[in-house]
């Protein structure tokens, strides 16, 4: 203990404490503090890439999913589209015939309408010019026959018995 | 004055040295036991030896 | 496994280097027979743990028989009863024994196994009693550039240019390149085996520069002192006290309420107790676990620099009855394993320094949030830490 103590530098203790804590100092300000907070950023850094590369494989996922689903529903948009457009198509072509054939009968129905006005025209044309040419006809064979009274009477019978087979 | 000096420095160190030897022997079993616990027990071991070194150190150099 | 053999490999080829470097400084400074008895290498290991006042190289006698020594004189700064005097070692002209006498500002100083003394006003030669202690002199304190003081400044640039062109790198790439790629992995082992396990994830940040630098500094001075330089940095007491006095400093200002209230007053124990207790955990926090981390330290290296230098001794005590081959080769031999377990203690002593700071650290900013358990008389159940708290 005695050698111990006599080894002991009071000197060399002071020295050292000042030489320790400048060492200290400078170490910590130059070269621990960058040093450390670099490689906790850099920690951090990888951690943050990590994070992220798993982050960006969920979204990829996600994105799949997604495309997947709007593939299916793109899909089956389609499949509504075309089969709405088949009923339109049908109902066109349905809707159509209907109408010519509406159109039609309307127009058969105006043409035998037309005909039938027609008809009766001619009919009571014929009528009129027959009662015409009848009355014309009789004031001729009258003038003609009331010359005779005999021959008149039996015109008037001839006469008589040929309309009746009108 | 100096015998008495060496035979305690000789007691010292048998005494030191049964004690790592326990140390180091007790370390053996338990990583023999469970190798996975190597690096946790060699640690401990190191710090406990120290401990035990410093003691034995300190005794000789108060007896020198 | 390939790393494993290389870093074995880079160790052994630096232990031999270191080891080859060794044996011939001191082989060069032993061959003119200058040092071959036992009593001679005892005072020439003796003295090399001590600090010395020059950097001293290796010593030789030239044909006229003079010692000649090479080396460099560095300066000595006292502080003594007339103030501060300065001069350089080369004045001492390499005495050791107190034969001569510089005059400086009135006062005459000696130079006495490494130590400098200031004599008497009115002596003019020292005088020693039966131990050979000095009767008419007395040290001064000693501010001199001292080889250890040279030994911290170069390993401190060393650290300084080191790391903060590490930093520097940090700048420009996330990755280092070069020797900051041996540096980063020591950083983040220091970091992440010693201060956050043993802190806390919550605290260990603030320590952590104290906990890499005084790594760092223990570890590349072991290496030093295992140079052939002759470096006996951390078996300085002064330095390795200066060092548990910081540790001690920072966990005890650092230590928060609980800390000093189970160190004062502690919970969960009779009252008549707790003074006694106070007293126990006070010694330990202020003198146990600081006497321990300087001991260790410091007689771990001494130890380790007393064993190699007896190994390398074997040379010249064992020529006689082993024969100079028998002696060397024996000498060669134990003195490598031994360097190669040194090299090993270079690091496991730094290891053990820091982790211990850490340790003494983390309990002293250690946070219970848990209550502690006690059993059915309300005695307190102690945990691991406790037991061991009361061991270091």
């Amino acid at each position: 203990m005695d050698t111990l103590l006599n080894d002991f530098s009071p000197g060399l203790f002071i020295v050292q404490t000042i030489l320790l804590l400048g060492l200290i100092f400078l170490l910590v300000k130059f070269a621990w503090k960058p040093i450390l907070t670099s490689l906790n950023e850099r920690e951090e850094g990888i951690q943050g890439a990590l994070e992220a590369a798993e982050n960006a494989r969920k979204e990829m996922q996600n994105l799949q999913a997604d495309n997947d689903k709007l593939l299916k529903e793109a899909r089956a948009e389609r499949e509504a589209m075309l089969k709405e457009a088949r009923e339109i198509k049908d109902k066109m072509i349905a809707d159509s015939k209907e109408q010519a054939k509406v159109e039609g009968d309307k127009m058969l129905k105006q043409a035998q309408a037309a005909i039938e006005s027609e008809k009766k025209a001619a009919v009571a044309d014929i009528k009129s010019q027959v009662a015409n040419l009848s009355v014309d006809i009789a004031e001729k064979v009258i003038k003609d026959q009331l010359a005779d009274k005999s021959k008149q009477l039996k015109l008037v019978d001839d006469l008589l018995g040929d309309i009746k087979l009108n | 004055m100096v015998t008495y000096n060496l035979i305690g420095a000789g007691l010292i160190v048998i005494g030191a040295g049964i004690g790592l030897g326990q140390i180091g022997g007790k370390a053996m079993e338990g990583i023999a036991r469970q190798p996975e616990a190597t690096g946790k027990i060699q640690t401990a071991m190191i710090i406990i030896a120290a401990l035990l070194e410093g003691l034995a150190f300190g005794a000789l150099f108060l007896g020198k | 496994m390939m790393q494993v053999s290389n870093t074995f490999k880079t160790l052994l080829q630096l232990t031999i280097l270191c080891f080859s470097l060794q044996s011939f400084a001191f082989s060069d400074a032993k061959q003119e027979g200058t040092v071959s008895s036992k009593e001679q290498v005892d005072e020439y290991i003796l003295h090399h743990i001590k600090d010395s006042h020059d950097f001293h190289l290796f010593s030789y006698s030239n044909d006229a028989g003079e010692r000649k020594h090479v080396g460099f004189p560095l300066p000595v700064i006292l502080w003594s009863s007339n103030g501060l005097v300065t001069f350089m070692s080369s004045e001492f002209h390499h005495d050791d024994n107190g034969e001569v006498i510089v005059e400086r500002n009135g006062s005459k100083f000696v130079k006495l196994h490494s130590k400098i003394y200031e004599l008497d006003a009115n002596a003019s030669a020292v005088a020693f009693d039966e131990e050979h202690h000095a009767t008419n002199a007395h040290k001064v304190l000693d501010f001199s550039i001292t080889k250890s003081v040279v030994g911290v400044l170069l390993v401190g640039l060393f650290m300084f240019w080191a790391f903060s062109s590490l930093a520097r790198q940090y700048k420009n790439k996330s990755v280092p390149t070069g020797f900051g790629r041996v540096l980063e992995p020591l950083v983040l082992y220091v970091r992440d085996e010693i201060a956050r396990p043993n802190i806390g994830d919550k605290h260990y940040r603030k320590f952590t520069g104290y906990l890499l630098t005084v790594f760092f500094f223990i570890w590349i001075l072991n290496l030093l002192g295992l140079t052939p330089l002759g470096f006996n940095v951390t078996g300085q007491l002064a330095v390795t006290a200066c060092l548990a006095i910081f540790t001690l400093i920072i966990y005890s200002v650092s230590g928060n309420k609980d800390y000093w209230m189970h160190m004062l007053w502690m919970p969960g124990v009779p009252v008549l107790i707790r003074p006694v207790l106070a007293i126990i955990e006070l010694a330990g926090a202020f003198i146990i676990k600081p006497f321990s981390l300087l001991v260790r330290l410091f007689a771990n290296i001494s130890a380790g620099h007393i064993v190699v230098m007896s190994l390398i001794a074997i040379m010249f005590t064992l020529k006689e009855s082993l024969g100079v081959a028998g002696a060397t080769g024996l000498s060669l031999v134990l003195s490598f394993f031994i360097t190669l377990i040194e090299v090993l203690v270079a690091f496991l002593q730094a290891y053990i320094f820091t982790m211990l700071s850490a340790l003494f650290i983390g309990m002293a900013v250690a946070e219970h949030d848990h209550d502690h358990h006690h059993d059915e008389q309300g005695h307190e159940v102690p945990d691991a830490e406790d037991v061991r708290a009361d061991f270091i």
